[in-house]
């Protein structure tokens, strides 16, 4: 098959765009020009494999999780293992090399907004790795239930805004952002954090986050001789999950699952499942699937992650729904849980919550699938920050 | 000639710069919106900006983000907001631009907003997040049906990328005075002076100027340049704080009678 996207424009298909006030318009046209020529520049790719080698730590394993896949009974299922790189999540292959790219236009500020916290803390470390200033966007109610993360940020050097604003969790720090990045828009770079936002964001994000997809392909095809049968990951803005998807689209016989979170369930309103349950529309600078209500109002989402409690999804994910190339199922907070216990307990690894949703969706997939088939699933981050709202699920007083 | 190119004409024929409130529709209720828009008109207003109010307003500061939760909590839409017009077109006939963003309408269907806006009576559209890029999606349904798409430049707009732009201009322009959001800084009318001379020697329609002006002295400065002097947040915040008391609307009346006198004093000088 054929895949070039995003056309020109940077649309996918009817997703994407650039819906943004004309203030931002030129910067985006700047950067979209910048990215182009960085691509055709050998020593940024090399500068970038630099520090993803020496610095995060890459490649990073790919991991055949023997027990797992005998207990579950069916595929074989192998584990990227993102939760190893440095900050313990994807996130860093991206503010790498948004931060590289960023020096190259000779910018000396960046800005994030951040949900679990993991890329605030991936932004702030970069920020302390080439000595620039770094302000973080955060909702209150993220800041609350991420307290260690918050802490993290700071001792690095950043200053974190709590937004309060709204419904005080991602799409509000968001807001707040894109506010922020308008009046200082001629020397602050906006670092996104996944595959949203205006072009050329979903794109780079994209192409920075695709070693793990690419990683993975030839780690798998030394371990078995043969591509996965599906590859599995977890979904918010959906940036783990476009960087493992996008090295097999045009491998027709790999099933590319996106893992949405359910929250309390799709059928109640209390769920981050944007494209299971929620409808095209228009925010943060991109046409893509949200949950909103009938007048466009953007609905709040929920989830135990914070990671995926985003009211929308990358426009690239939009599109595989609607060509059908990519299926997007959802788990819900408690499944999650579960999946979260049964990886700790059966390989000694603490995903993060996010990740678990991946987990619980391979718990369901795997026994449907036979020994010879291949599961690959991208474990994106590890546990560790999430292990106070694990214990509040669990009702476990620290 | 539509009502916003008559206003604009009339103005001109008088040496006079156009005075654009704006405020957010619902806030802080609907029936309350309506009086308030006719205040508006009665004491001086050419045009008014009306807001539809957005769950995620990004381009905006916190006055007007409050005023678009104030009336989202009473109930407001852009089903609404539409009907509201087509009240007011029964006794008022100010040109009334819906200012806002685009997911709400997008929600509601394109075509099926153009014809009903044109119908309650809108004139024109302005979405602070639909930059030229992305206006084609809409452009042909409000030409098909009569409504101006309002253009919105910023001070970061490069020289070659305002002529195009302005060159294409209808209704009026909306030139944003600094790099920010609503209602947040001071405007300091000498730094944009020159931005928007240039300005219209480029285009054709007249061109308005928004984004910080709160004062009768920031009107009379930015109107001695500028075709048109767009007021929001100043006027927001009064709203938000006399809400229903007695007071609104006799606060409100004032301060745009106000803000009128000292475009009109504008007129006898050396504009």
């Amino acid at each position: 098959m054929s895949y070039q996207y995003p056309d020109e424009r940077g649309h996918f298909g009817q997703y994407g765009g650039r819906y943004v006030a004309e203030t931002l318009m030129p910067a985006l046209l700047e950067l979209e020009e910048a990215y182009a020529a960085v691509c055709q520049d050998p020593s940024f790719q090399e500068e970038f494999d630099y520090y993803l080698k020496n610095y995060v730590g890459r490649p990073s394993p790919l991991y055949y999780a023997q027990r797992l896949s005998e207990e579950l009974g069916g595929a074989k299922i192998y584990l990227k293992r993102e939760d190893l790189n440095h900050t313990g999540a994807h996130k860093v292959n991206n503010t790498v090399g948004q931060i590289l790219l960023a020096r190259r236009m000779g910018k000396k500020k960046v800005i994030a907004e951040t949900g679990a916290g993991q890329h605030g803390v991936a932004t702030a470390t970069v920020a302390a790795l080439f000595g620039m200033e770094c302000e973080i966007f955060m909702g209150k109610e993220d800041i609350r239930r991420q307290a260690l993360n918050v802490f993290r940020m700071k001792l690095l050097g950043a200053k974190v805004h709590e937004v309060t604003s709204g419904t005080a969790t991602l799409k509000d720090a968001m807001n707040d952002a894109l506010r922020h990045w308008v009046t200082h828009v001629r020397d602050t770079f906006y670092i996104i954090g996944t595959v949203a936002g205006p072009h050329p964001y979903p794109q780079l994000v994209r192409d920075f986050q695709s070693v793990i997809g690419t990683e993975a392909r030839q780690q798998l095809l030394q371990a078995e001789g043969r591509l996965p049968d599906a590859a599995v990951a977890c979904i918010g803005g959906g940036s783990n999950a476009m960087g493992l998807f996008y090295p097999f689209i045009k491998d027709a016989s790999v099933r590319l699952i996106g893992v949405e979170a359910a929250g309390l369930g799709v059928d109640t309103d209390k769920h981050a499942a944007s494209i299971s349950a929620g409808a095209p529309g228009v925010l943060h600078g991109n046409k893509t699937y949200l949950l909103q209500d009938a007048d466009g109002q953007i609905n709040h989402a929920h989830s135990i992650s914070a990671g995926l409690d985003y009211p929308g999804v990358g426009p690239e994910h939009a599109h595989l729904q609607d060509l059908g190339r990519a299926e997007y199922v959802s788990i819900t907070d408690d499944e999650a849980l579960v999946a979260f216990q049964k990886l700790t307990r059966v390989e000694g690894i603490i995903p993060a919550l996010e990740s678990a949703h991946a987990i619980a969706e391979v718990i369901k997939l795997a026994p449907t699938m036979s020994k010879e088939q291949l599961l690959l699933v991208c474990l994106s981050g590890r546990g560790d920050k999430d292990i106070h709202t694990v214990a509040d699920a669990m009702k476990f007083d620290l | 000639m539509s009502r916003i190119d008559t206003t604009f004409a009339a103005l001109k024929q008088k040496n006079q710069p156009a005075l654009i409130p704006f405020l957010t529709a619902g806030d802080p209720d609907l029936a309350t919106t309506a009086e308030l828009v006719r205040t508006l008109a009665e004491n001086g207003a050419d045009l008014i900006e009306l807001g539809v109010p957005f769950s995620d307003p990004m381009a905006d500061g916190p006055t007007i983000q409050a005023a678009s939760e104030r009336a989202l909590a009473a109930g407001a839409s852009l089903e609404k907001v539409l009907q509201l017009v087509t009240e007011l077109r029964q006794d008022c006939q100010v040109p009334l631009v819906l200012m806002g963003y685009y997911n709400p309408i997008f929600r509601y269907g394109v075509e099926r907003f153009a014809k009903a806006a044109a119908a309650a009576g809108v004139d024109g559209l302005l979405l602070v997040d639909l930059p030229p890029e992305q206006t084609d999606e809409i452009a042909p349904a409000m030409q098909a049906n009569g409504l101006a798409m309002i253009t919105l430049l910023a001070p970061t707009t490069p020289p070659e990328r305002m002529r195009r732009l302005a060159a294409a201009a209808q209704g009026y322009l909306y030139y944003v005075s600094m790099t920010g959001v609503t209602g947040t800084a001071a405007i300091s009318p000498d730094a944009i002076r020159n931005a928007v001379e240039d300005l219209k020697g480029m285009t054709e329609v007249p061109v308005g100027v928004g984004f910080g002006i709160t004062t009768v002295e920031d009107a009379k400065a930015v109107g001695e340049f500028a075709d048109g002097v767009v007021v929001g947040s100043a006027l927001v915040k009064i709203i938000a704080e006399y809400g229903q008391s007695e007071e609104l609307l006799p606060r409100v009346g004032q301060f745009i009678a106000a803000l009128k006198q000292g475009l009109v004093e504008l007129a006898g000088d050396a504009r």
